[in-house]
């Protein structure tokens, strides 16, 4: 039985049905990437996972809680489970430190003094020691959005989305935004990336689906669904980005 | 300096070449202006009653401190014009149900105060509201026409707010939400400081406006600078303290909408 626990979800978008009855687990400590081709509905379903869009039909249950009930409030929930996106979205008008300031501060009641020393370690262990105080277009690329994991993180969140966080990076920055996540692994975060990194994932994740159409079309370990695809689709997507 | 590149000195050439050509051209419309405005018949006349030294030299000084009413008017009606503005803005973006009848509230308001000429509002509010027979202070033409004065500007600021809001993109509402903040904290910690930063410049645009009509106001009774020019002019049978109070306006007026344009053109350039 997984932590996170999608049953049947399906979304739409007017009269085009985006996801289309995903079934997934995600357990404690996982990592999971999701891989197909643009437009296989990937970001959507992370933004359902956050509750940032409300599911249609379907459950998604958060230790066995049916947090899609529809009504049901969804800040509590996004506080447990955090994300962060393909193009930063960080605060312009804040500091680095105050972008991971603000939420737990807000949220959790904490105050600035008993913030600073946790996140400047976090930011010193990231490589951001010195850029705590920069404004976000000060920052390049891969600092932005390591801040953007940093605010995240910030809020203590017990699972962590993240929709193709490298893939508005020039080349030469994924790296150490690839570093981050692995730090991250190597501490046991629960994870579910879309990505386009397939080295990457066939490196670091426990499982790998293949999304194609709104459903999850086949899913398995990295070598399983990298090496042996079973199905045809699998095969075309594959040799399209290898 | 180090000597030039070729393209620095062409372009330093090209530059000297324009700034010689537009000097000459401004020059001779001046000239121009200066010579022939003189010749026309009526000259004599318009210059007697509307450029005459004496009457400016000895009006200027009461007129400026005439000009002192305007702008206090001016500062006490700021404040509150922008407190309100931004009220409407928020109450405009409410999407509880609940408070459904507020949000329609602040769109009939911004739509009547946007459609009525402000001298209309002036009116109304400032002859109407002193005739239910209010007892002293609160019979004023000084409060009644600032409040006239509040709703209208508050009306267009609040336009300016919201389309500020707007234009603020989704996905940063989309990161404070996915960070577990409360739909109001997302507005007032992450939309609404970048949404004002954008639209200072408009809102700049806006005050400059306001401040040329509190001239209006002398219409229902406050003495500042419009009613004194009015009341020399009568005095003197001369026109000239129109002409000392524009340039007063003029002094205030020009530095501030040109700050504006330049802050405009500062975020228009950072931008792109
Ligand atoms: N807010 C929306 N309104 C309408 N349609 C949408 C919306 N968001 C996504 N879609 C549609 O849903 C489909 C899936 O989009 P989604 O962004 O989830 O794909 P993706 O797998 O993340 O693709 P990519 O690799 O390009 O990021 C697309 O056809 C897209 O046009
Ligand atoms: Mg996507």
């Amino acid at each position: 039985m997984g932590d996170l626990v999608l049953e049947n979800v399906q979304k739409a978008f007017g009269d085009n049905p985006v996801i289309r009855g995903i079934d997934l687990n995600v357990a404690r400590g996982e990592m999971i990437c999701l891989i197909g081709a643009s437009g296989s509905g990937k970001s959507t379903l992370l933004r359902c996972m956050n509750l940032l869009e409300p599911i249609d039909d379907g459950r998604i249950l958060l230790d066995g809680e049916d947090i899609s009930e529809p009504g049901r409030d969804p800040q509590p929930v996004r506080q447990r489970i955090g994300m962060v996106f393909q193009s930063y979205n960080l605060f312009p008008h804040m500091t680095a430190l105050e972008n991971a300031m603000l939420a737990p501060r807000r949220n959790l009641g904490k105050s600035k003094t008993e913030l600073r020393e946790p996140l400047a370690q976090m930011f010193e262990r990231f490589g951001l020691g010195d850029r705590m105080n920069h404004y976000p277009d000060q920052l390049s690329g891969g600092q932005q959005q390591r801040v953007a994991i940093i605010r995240a993180l910030a809020m203590q969140p017990e699972i962590m989305l993240f929709d193709e966080i490298t893939s508005a990076l020039d080349p030469e920055l994924v790296g150490e935004v690839l570093d981050v996540l692995r730090d991250l692994r190597a501490q046991g975060m629960t994870m579910v990336l879309a990505t386009h990194e397939m080295g990457f994932a066939r490196e670091l994740a426990d499982k790998v689906c293949f999304l194609d159409q709104g459903r999850i079309l086949e899913e398995g370990p990295p070598e399983q669904i990298f090496d042996t695809p079973k199905e045809e689709r699998t095969r075309a997507f594959l040799s399209r980005v290898l | 300096m180090p000597t030039q590149t070729r393209r620095q000195m062409f372009e330093a050439r090209q530059r000297r070449r324009a700034n010689t050509i537009a000097a000459a051209s401004t020059l001779a419309v001046f000239v121009a202006v200066i010579v022939l405005i003189p010749l026309t018949p009526g000259w004599e006349n318009v210059q007697r009653s509307f450029f005459n030294g004496a009457v400016f030299a000895k009006t200027f000084p009461g007129l400026l401190n005439a000009f002192v009413m305007d702008v206090a008017i001016f500062l006490w009606c700021a404040p509150l014009i922008a407190l309100l503005g931004l009220a409407v803005a928020i109450a405009r973006d409410l999407r509880s149900p609940a408070l459904y009848p507020l949000r329609l509230l602040a769109i009939a308001y911004t739509d009547i105060f946007r459609g009525l000429p402000v001298i209309l509002v002036i009116y109304l509010i400032g002859f109407g509201i002193p005739g239910l027979g209010l007892p002293r202070p609160w019979n004023s033409p000084y409060i009644w026409g600032s409040l006239a004065l509040i709703l209208v500007y508050a009306s267009y600021v609040a336009e300016v707010i919201r389309s500020g809001i707007e234009s603020i993109h989704d996905s940063q509402r989309n990161a404070a939400l996915s960070l577990g903040l409360s739909g109001s904290d997302t507005m007032r910690f992450v939309i609404l400081p970048q949404a004002i930063r954008r639209v200072v410049p408009a809102n700049m645009n806006l005050f400059v406006a306001l401040q040329k009509d509190v001239a209006l106001l002398s219409f229902i009774g406050p003495v500042e600078i419009f009613r004194q020019a009015g009341v020399y002019k009568s005095l003197m049978a001369n026109f000239t303290p129109y002409v000392g109070a524009a340039l007063i306006f003029l002094a205030l007026t020009i530095p501030a909408t040109r700050y504006a344009d330049y802050l405009m053109n500062k975020q228009a350039s950072a931008r792109s």
